[in-house]
């Protein structure tokens, strides 16, 4: 790994300012997914601006309607948290291991979008608001593709908002060496209709299954799930999985969650 | 170079470090705390797991920097004098370890499973040890021996309660 300044800011502003004083300054949260890739030198940051110190952006806050998760709440924390909605907490009980979930944030990975990370396909299953120093914005507008999102430069999120679903689930098939989603399905009746999102499988990252929404909107049942519309093109094909494999997963994940829903 | 500070099985230490060393470093080469060990260096083995204010962690995960003013305690931490944790003496009588590479991992992981599930399933113990890998064992007898210490801890309690 190649050395850099390191930063321990106390407040947010102090963040901001410090992130735009590096040349080339990164910022870390739990460090579960930046500190490999330093180590394998895909990243080198000049200066590392550690968020562990800001005690604001780390707590669970029931609003009635909503949740608000700060960015440095951990994985652990969520999973153990009785405001957030029973879906979301197994959600993040599910990440990696136990360690992985002791450091792990949702702010990390949100900023982070891997395409196979599970909280993005919560996000924007469930419609979540991303709130950051700056703005707020919508999930269906912040995953703009694979590692990419709607994120400025120095742009800090502070929290992630998720509206209370009516129900919701999320089933995960795993890759069984890194525990990611091989595919992700979220399914969740919102109080804007069905939202079905897939993580895991898209070429572009995370992303809504219209025509599954569709159907259970019209019959909320396993039966009404068919993946076959998905454009194999637009999917993943790997050493782990073909894409055609893929659309059939999604189509197995979702029938799985709205199963789980209907109890 | 940043100095950092922290306790360490209850030792106050204070050096300085690169920014870039990682706490297993840091324990291993600065501390000379070499029960702390390192499997793979890529955050999937879990041989390195030591505790960071009481939680779980994996030190080759973590920046020396970032465990400033922190509790650490590692493999060397848990014993008392000649006593072996009752994790520990539970892995020996359980033979929950054959070449011993990552036990000091697995230990640090189950004490700390230990701690908010104290009579946890087969189950719940294969799931909550996901990543902590063992090359040899099978994990047969590491269940085994997590089961062992959950109730040897519980006899404890009882007793000293009385
Ligand atoms: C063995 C292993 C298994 C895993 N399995 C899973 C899994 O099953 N599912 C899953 O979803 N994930 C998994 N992960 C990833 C894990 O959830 C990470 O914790 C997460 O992706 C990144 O969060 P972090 O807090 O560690 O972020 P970091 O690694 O610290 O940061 C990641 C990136 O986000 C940026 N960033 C961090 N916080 C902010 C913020 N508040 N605002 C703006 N940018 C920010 C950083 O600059 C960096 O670029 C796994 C990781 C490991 C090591
Ligand atoms: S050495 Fe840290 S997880 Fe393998
Ligand atoms: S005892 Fe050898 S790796 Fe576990």
């Amino acid at each position: 790994m190649h050395n850099f300044d390191y930063h321990r800011p106390s407040s947010l502003d102090d963040a901001v300012a410090a992130l735009g004083k590096g040349e080339d300054a990164s910022l870390v949260a739990g460090g579960m997914t930046l500190i490999p890739t330093m180590k394998q030198r895909l990243a080198a940051p000049s200066d590392l601006v550690d968020l562990g110190g800001i005690a604001d952006l780390v707590g669970i806050k029931d609003d009635g309607d909503s949740v608000t998760i700060g960015a440095m709440t951990t994985h652990a924390a969520v999973a153990a948290s009785s405001a957030v909605p029973p879906s979301l907490a197994a959600l993040a009980g599910n990440i990696g291991d136990a360690q992985v979930r002791n450091r792990g944030t949702i702010g990390g990975s949100v900023a982070n979008n891997d395409p196979t990370a599970c909280y993005p396909s919560a996000c924007l299953a469930l419609g979540a608001t991303i709130v950051t120093n700056a703005r707020e914005i919508p999930a269906d507008d912040f995953f703009t593709g694979m590692f990419e999102t709607a994120l400025e430069e120095s742009e800090i999120i502070k929290a992630v908002r998720f509206p209370k679903p009516e129900a919701g689930n999320y089933q995960k098939f795993e890759n069984p060496a890194s525990r990611y989603a091989l595919v992700g399905v979220f399914v969740a009746k919102t109080k804007d209709g069905v939202r079905v999102a897939v993580t895991g499988a898209g070429n572009d990252g995370v992303f809504r299954a219209g025509d599954i929404e569709q159907a259970l909107s019209a019959n909320f049942s396993p039966d009404a799930v068919d993946s076959s519309s998905i454009p194999v093109d637009s999917l993943n094909g790997d050493i782990h999985a073909s894409a055609e494999y893929r659309q059939h997963l999604i189509g197995v994940m979702a029938r799985r969650a709205v199963a789980a829903i209907n109890g | 170079m940043p100095n950092v500070s922290m306790t360490v099985n209850g030792k106050q230490v204070s050096q300085e470090v690169e920014g870039r060393t990682l706490l297993s470093a840091f324990l291993r080469e600065k501390l000379d705390l070499t029960g702390t060990h390192i499997g793979c260096d890529t955050s999937q083995c879990g041989a390195c797991v030591v505790h960071v204010d009481g939680k779980s962690v994996k030190s080759c995960t973590l920046l020396a920097v970032q465990a400033d003013g922190a509790s650490v305690t590692t493999i060397e931490g848990l014993a008392q004098g000649d006593d072996l944790h009752p994790m520990q003496a539970a892995f020996r009588d359980c033979h929950g370890l054959q070449c011993g590479f990552c036990t000091p991992g697995m230990v640090m992981s189950a004490v700390d499973l230990l701690q908010h599930n104290p009579d946890p399933s087969d189950r719940e113990i294969r799931e909550w040890l996901e990543g902590n890998i063992c090359r040899c064992t099978g994990y047969h007898n590491i269940v085994k021996a997590v089961k062992q210490a959950a109730q040897s801890m519980k006899g404890q309690q009882a007793a000293a309660a009385e």
